[in-house]
């Protein structure tokens, strides 16, 4: 009997995780050279120098270090010790609020230029010049207009989020079908209703694709932003703990990072099925 | 003429210099089926979107029931050739938006309860629900069909309802738009290729020559009874002298038509009522065709 599809391809990616976690078990068990040194001294260098552990943090050490995090995701011990789910949450408000006010300008912009040929020109060479710019280039101008850093880092994925959107609206609502619009021309739909009742529905899924990207982007955006604006935030504690030296803890963040952007890729792509209507 | 319900007044379309069609004239009655045949490209369906509101004339003007049309309006309902219904809507959902969209101030248990009695009325009784794309072709135009009646339009325009429709399908729902029409005594004008199809519905059959620069050639009176029954039609006396003189018109005549009748006046189109003899004169004067039908 062969199992389905679904199974039969669960198996395989459980023996390649399986396959992945025993080479680095086995990579990272070996002891290095141990050098002889006063107890004083070896106190201070810690199990690397004195007993030759590798420096680099098995699956075990990141297994009981993930464990310890999520029975504590929460703990605040001041400014440089907060729990990685405090700085998630930190790290998603700013993203969300970013996302939000972008969707809030992109999506109105991108219908009117879908819906007028002349501010789809006249905007174009304002969109393309503006939609490469590197997200992080703005920060200097961020932090130099806005004077807050945090703000400033809502403001970066404001713009990065913009675009994808942006784009994508427009397209949507330039390629509702003629037939669609000409059944609401000719049952004499105003022009209000038409964009609600007739554009809107038919370019959703264009639009929420749109949505997806930026989406992705602005988490991308956000660790990277966060790590020069310091403070809170997920891309902080990266490199808080990389300042600290704490490989184990910056593996552990990034794992953490590409859970929470998959889980936001899956409630969009999950609110893109729902407005998906079969041809 | 009283009773002329449309009347197209010298229209013409053209993009840039090319002209689709040039002082094209045309009356049609109040309740009368007319269908329109000619070639590929020679501009029926800019006529239709013409009389639809959905294209301007560049030329000329088109009065409906004493008023120039300015526009797409409610009273001229429009079967479109693609089915072209809201695929996010259901069956009722898109009955409902033009119903809806003729009577603004109904509540919405009105506009359904209406949208159903179209919905029943061209036999899709129990998929109310159904989205289009769970329709097969024959049904999606069925809902295409009940859309435009149930606006309840004084005019139906229709572009090649039926073309996408295997044989079978169109020829029920060919039955049912010729029973809906009769019974609503709808006025209807329709663009077909199928000349059995137009011989089986029309009233009166348009024959428009090639574009670009197509003219009306001849308006066929149907000389069939306007009772007439699918298993019988053909067997009618009438029926091959129709459908013969349509044929020869397309096949040979639509191409030289304006070579060869250089007299042809576009505001006159002559009528001609095929009968037994007159099939076998290929270019019938209108005062043959007229002979022919009172022999």
């Amino acid at each position: 009997m062969t199992l389905s599809l679904p199974w039969r391809a669960a198996i395989v990616s459980v023996a390649l995780f399986a396959g992945f976690l025993l080479i680095w078990h086995l990579a990272t068990r070996g002891t290095g050279q141990v050098q002889q040194m006063s107890p004083e001294y070896a106190k201070l260098m810690g199990i690397t120098a004195t007993q030759g552990k590798s420096a680099m943090p098995g699956p075990l050490d990141v297994g009981a270090k993930l464990w310890e995090h999520a029975r504590r995701p929460f703990y605040d011990n001041g400014p440089n010790d907060k729990g990685v789910g405090i700085q998630l949450a930190f790290s998603i408000a700013r993203v969300l609020l970013g996302y939000l006010l972008a969707m809030l300008v992109a999506i109105p912009v991108g219908f009117m230029i879908g819906m007028s040929p002349l501010l789809n020109r006249a905007l174009d060479p304002f969109i393309q010049v503006l939609k490469p710019i590197s997200p992080l280039a703005w920060m200097p101008l961020a932090l130099y207009t806005i004077k807050d850093s945090s703000t400033s880092a809502i403001f970066v994925i404001f713009i990065c989020s913009l675009w994808p959107t942006m784009i994508n609206t427009a397209f949507g609502v330039a390629s509702v079908r003629r037939e669609w619009l000409n059944v609401a021309k000719t049952l004499e739909v105003g022009t209000l209703k038409r964009a609600f009742t007739i554009i809107l529905p038919a370019a959703a899924p264009t639009i929420l694709t749109g949505m997806r990207i930026s989406i992705g982007i602005a988490w991308l955006v956000i660790v990277a932003a966060e790590m020069l604006v310091g403070g809170t935030g997920i891309g902080y504690f990266v490199w808080n703990e990389w300042n600290n030296l704490s490989i184990t803890n910056v593996i552990v963040a990034i794992l953490t990072i590409g859970l929470v952007g998959m889980l936001l890729d899956l409630g969009l792509a999950r609110l893109t099925r729902l407005v998906t209507f079969p041809e | 003429m009283s009773d002329r319900f449309i009347s197209i007044e010298g229209i013409a379309r053209r993009f840039g210099t090319t002209a689709i069609f040039e002082d094209l004239w045309l009356g049609i009655n109040r309740g009368e089926f007319v269908c329109v045949i000619g070639h590929s490209g020679c501009g029926k369906t800019t006529v239709l979107n013409i009389l639809a509101g959905l294209d301007a004339p560049s030329e000329g003007a088109v009065i409906v029931d004493g008023q120039a049309i300015d526009g797409p309006s409610l009273d001229r309902a429009v079967i479109f050739q693609g089915h072209s219904l809201l695929p996010w809507r259901t069956v009722l959902g898109n009955v409902a938006y033009a119903v809806g969209s003729r009577h603004r101030d109904w509540t919405s248990a009105q506009v359904n309860a209406h949208a159903q009695k179209f919905i029943d009325l061209v036999g899709l009784t129990g998929a109310e629900h159904k989205r289009p794309a769970e329709l097969s072709g024959g049904m999606k135009q069925r809902v295409g069909i009940a859309r435009a009646l149930s606006i309840e339009p004084k005019i139906m325009l229709m572009d090649e309802p039926f073309s996408a429709l295997d044989a079978l399908t169109r020829g029920t729902l060919q039955d049912e738009v010729r029973r809906i029409c009769q019974e609503t005594g709808q006025t209807v004008f329709m663009i077909t290729h199928d000349v059995d199809e137009a011989i089986y519905l029309a009233d009166k059959i348009v024959l428009m020559t090639n574009g670009p620069g197509a003219v009306l050639a001849e308006i066929v009176e149907n000389p069939l009874p306007r009772e007439r029954a699918r298993n019988d039609v053909h067997k009618h006396p009438y029926y091959y002298a129709v459908r013969n003189h349509i044929i020869d018109f397309l096949v040979e005549r639509s191409k030289m038509f304006r070579a060869e009748n250089a007299a042809h006046d576009p505001r006159h189109v002559p009528l001609v009522r095929p009968g037994l003899a007159a099939p076998a004169l290929a270019n019938a004067t209108p005062e043959d065709g007229r002979k022919a039908a009172s022999a």
